[in-house]
């Protein structure tokens, strides 16, 4: 039996002028180097709504992001889809694009985030700090291993499960 | 055993600040005033210092990913003083002009469809989980396919002429780093058609809107107010480059035909005690009546006609509506977006059947300077940038005033007038909350650029009494 291997997009997004909100776009740029055949590497400040056409080419997609708190040095779930939208937001969020894609172009993916702890975001300019840094390795080597291998559903249990509206659910620590 | 625990993780919102509204109540319980607040973050100008001038039109990009590519043109028409290139070869013309079309095209079209339209389509007392772009996509599928199709064809063209969608490097000082190759020029040709086609329809759209209900929206958070822009030598509209234009509220011409090198003569900036962002006044009428408009409704408001031929007709259809004098009506920003889409559309159409497009002249060089000043039409109105440089070519000196600064003063009134037609007691009704946000969606805010805030987007209102105590407070985020 033949295996037709799914088309797979990792789509990083954030400021990279703005300290660790640039880590989506620097797992990219560290990614798309070693990209295997049936993955697309895509950067962009952020997500929009013409984002929901570019979605319907992918049968998974993986949003990365940087995440203000949380599980370190990441966490991993599925997009859950949403119709909320904020009062005035030129951007959207990766629920709200599945939902486009999903609902106006009948896409069939399969989305899910990955969120990468960032720690320094205010001052334009500055780098990605430290301990962003060692953050990015450790999910660089993930999502290598995710986008080869595919068990999303375990994923999804080792290292976190969705809550919806770009939230996230994440590991307790042992009692 | 590990146990599963939900715990929240915040995603980083980039891209505008915190909107909070504080509306004042007199002794008598009456509104007397209600003020837009922003989270104020001002790292930008210290960020550029010292930075190498033939940089800044890339970092300037990193202000914020709603309208850089604005920034990207504002920056390097700076730049082109700076290196005496500011007469540009018509390759650099026309391939800039393409990008701020792109741009303008993408940024109408989501603001219309995306965030104005479900308030239009449903209703202002909607409910917010239906009255949004999605709720738009399940009840107007057509038309919620046809709005994403026309923003993707403006990052289309904004790829092919900047390089690229991210730190897009196209605009350099004095001119460009490369042309449109043909096999871009053909692909961008291929939807021109479609394209221009749902460029009259949305046209269609705003104006059947706003004349069907006007004796609605005239009212609604309306009031007399200037109007500023740059329109060209003749008097046209220009959204990339021309001389400034203010006139009053009954369009008489405050100024005219004013080098915007020397924009500092005419504009100043006011600073008030509660607010970080500044208030822009015009110098000779002074910070209480010079305040003014930017943006879609200003520019049509002050320009004589529009040099594309639909897009003139729809101008005209446009100043009908009050008798060929300026429109006031906050509403109508909608409206006049749609002809500015137009009209970019028009632009786009023709400069793709322009060979200039494929030329090789891309750069003019003449005397340095130490100082330029780049203004641009940007979507929601003009923009400044400004700075000095030094021997060295270090930057030593910036300051930007972007469109939102612009329309602080006339968001405030804004809300203001919303808030004295809608506040019964004081009690923030969900009809008013939803009021107070479309008042402030027609002038298409961008509050990071104002403000270089970084935050999740949300809206707080309060009612405070006038004694200070807080009588009332309600969140939307």
């Amino acid at each position: 039996m033949n295996h037709v291997a799914p088309n797979i997009l990792v789509y990083g997004y954030g400021n990279p002028g703005r300290g660790d909100d640039g880590l989506g776009p620097a797992l990219v740029d560290a990614l798309e180097p070693l990209a295997a055949p049936n993955l697309t590497c895509e950067s962009d400040y952020q997500l929009a709504v013409e984002d929901a056409v570019s979605l319907t080419r992918f049968d998974v997609v993986i949003f990365v992001d940087a995440a203000m708190s949380g599980p370190e040095p990441f966490w991993f779930g599925p997009v859950q889809p949403t119709r909320e939208l904020s009062f005035s937001s030129h951007s959207a969020t990766p629920g709200q694009v599945v939902t486009l894609a999903r609902e106006m172009f009948g896409a069939e993916i399969k989305a899910y985030t990955l969120g990468i702890r960032g720690y320094r975001f205010g001052e334009l300019g500055d780098p990605l700090s430290e301990p962003a840094r060692a953050n990015l390795a450790l999910a660089l080597a993930f999502i290598q291993r995710a986008v080869r291998e595919q068990d999303f559903e375990q994923y999804t249990r080792q290292f976190g499960v969705d809550s919806g509206r770009g939230c996230a659910c994440g590991p307790q620590p042992e009692a | 055993m590990s146990v599963i625990k939900r715990v929240v993780i915040e995603p980083v919102t980039r891209v505008e600040g915190h909107g909070k509204v504080t509306i004042l109540l007199d002794e008598a319980g009456k509104v007397v005033q209600a003020r837009l607040h922003v989270v104020e973050f001002r790292g930008f100008e210290r960020f550029i210092q010292g930075r190498l001038f033939w940089e800044i039109p890339v970092l300037v990009q990193r202000l914020c990913g709603i309208c850089p590519v604005s920034h990207h043109l504002a920056a390097a028409k700076a730049m082109d003083r700076i290196v005496g290139g500011e007469a540009l070869t018509p390759t650099a013309e026309k391939l800039r002009r393409l990008m701020h079309y792109g741009q303008m095209y993408q940024s109408h079209a989501l603001h219309f469809f995306h965030l104005a339209s479900p308030d239009l389509l449903f209703g202002f007392d909607a409910d917010p989980a239906i009255r949004n772009v999605i709720g738009v996509a399940a009840k107007f599928p057509d038309l919620a396919v046809q709005a994403v199709m026309m923003r993707k064809y403006g990052q289309e063209i904004i790829k092919a002429t900047a390089g690229k969608k991210v730190h897009g490097t196209g605009a350099i000082p004095g001119g460009v780093n490369k042309n449109l190759s043909i096999a871009e020029r053909d692909f961008l040709l291929k939807e021109v058609d479609q394209q221009m086609t749902w460029a009259k329809s949305a046209v269609k759209i705003a104006r059947e809107y706003t004349t069907a209900h006007l004796k609605e929206l005239l009212p609604f958070g309306s009031f007399e107010s200037n109007h500023l822009s740059l329109v060209r030598a003749d008097g046209a509209m220009d959204l990339y480059h021309g001389n400034l234009r203010a006139v009053d509220t009954q369009g008489k011409k405050i100024f005219d035909q004013i080098d915007y090198q020397k924009y500092v003569d005419f504009i100043a900036e006011d600073v008030r005690d509660w607010s970080y962002m500044k208030f822009p006044f015009i110098k000779k009428l002074g910070p209480e009546s010079g305040w003014y408009r930017v943006g879609p409704l200003a520019r049509l408001n002050t320009a004589d006609f529009i040099d594309t031929p639909a897009a003139e007709s729809a101008r005209k259809e446009f100043r009908a509506v009050t008798g060929g004098k300026t429109n006031n009506v906050t509403m109508a920003y909608h409206w006049a977006r749609m002809v500015e889409l137009l009209h970019s559309m028009e632009k786009i159409q023709e400069l793709l059947n322009d060979n200039d497009l494929q030329g090789e002249d891309l750069v003019a060089k003449g005397e340095r300077r130490e100082e330029g000043v780049g203004v641009i039409e940007a979507p929601r109105g003009t923009l400044f940038h400004h700075y000095r440089v030094d021997k060295n070519d270090q930057v030593v000196m910036a300051n930007l005033i972007v469109s939102t600064t612009h329309n602080n003063e006339p968001m405030n009134r804004a809300v203001t007038k919303v808030a004295q037609d809608h506040l019964s007691g004081v009690e923030i009704t969900e009809g008013l909350l939803n009021r107070i946000e479309v008042a402030i969606r027609a002038y298409d805010p961008c509050l990071s650029c104002a403000t270089h805030a970084l935050g999740q987007m949300a809206i707080d209102v309060s009612v405070v009494d006038y004694e200070g105590k807080v009588l009332c407070e309600k969140s939307r985020g």
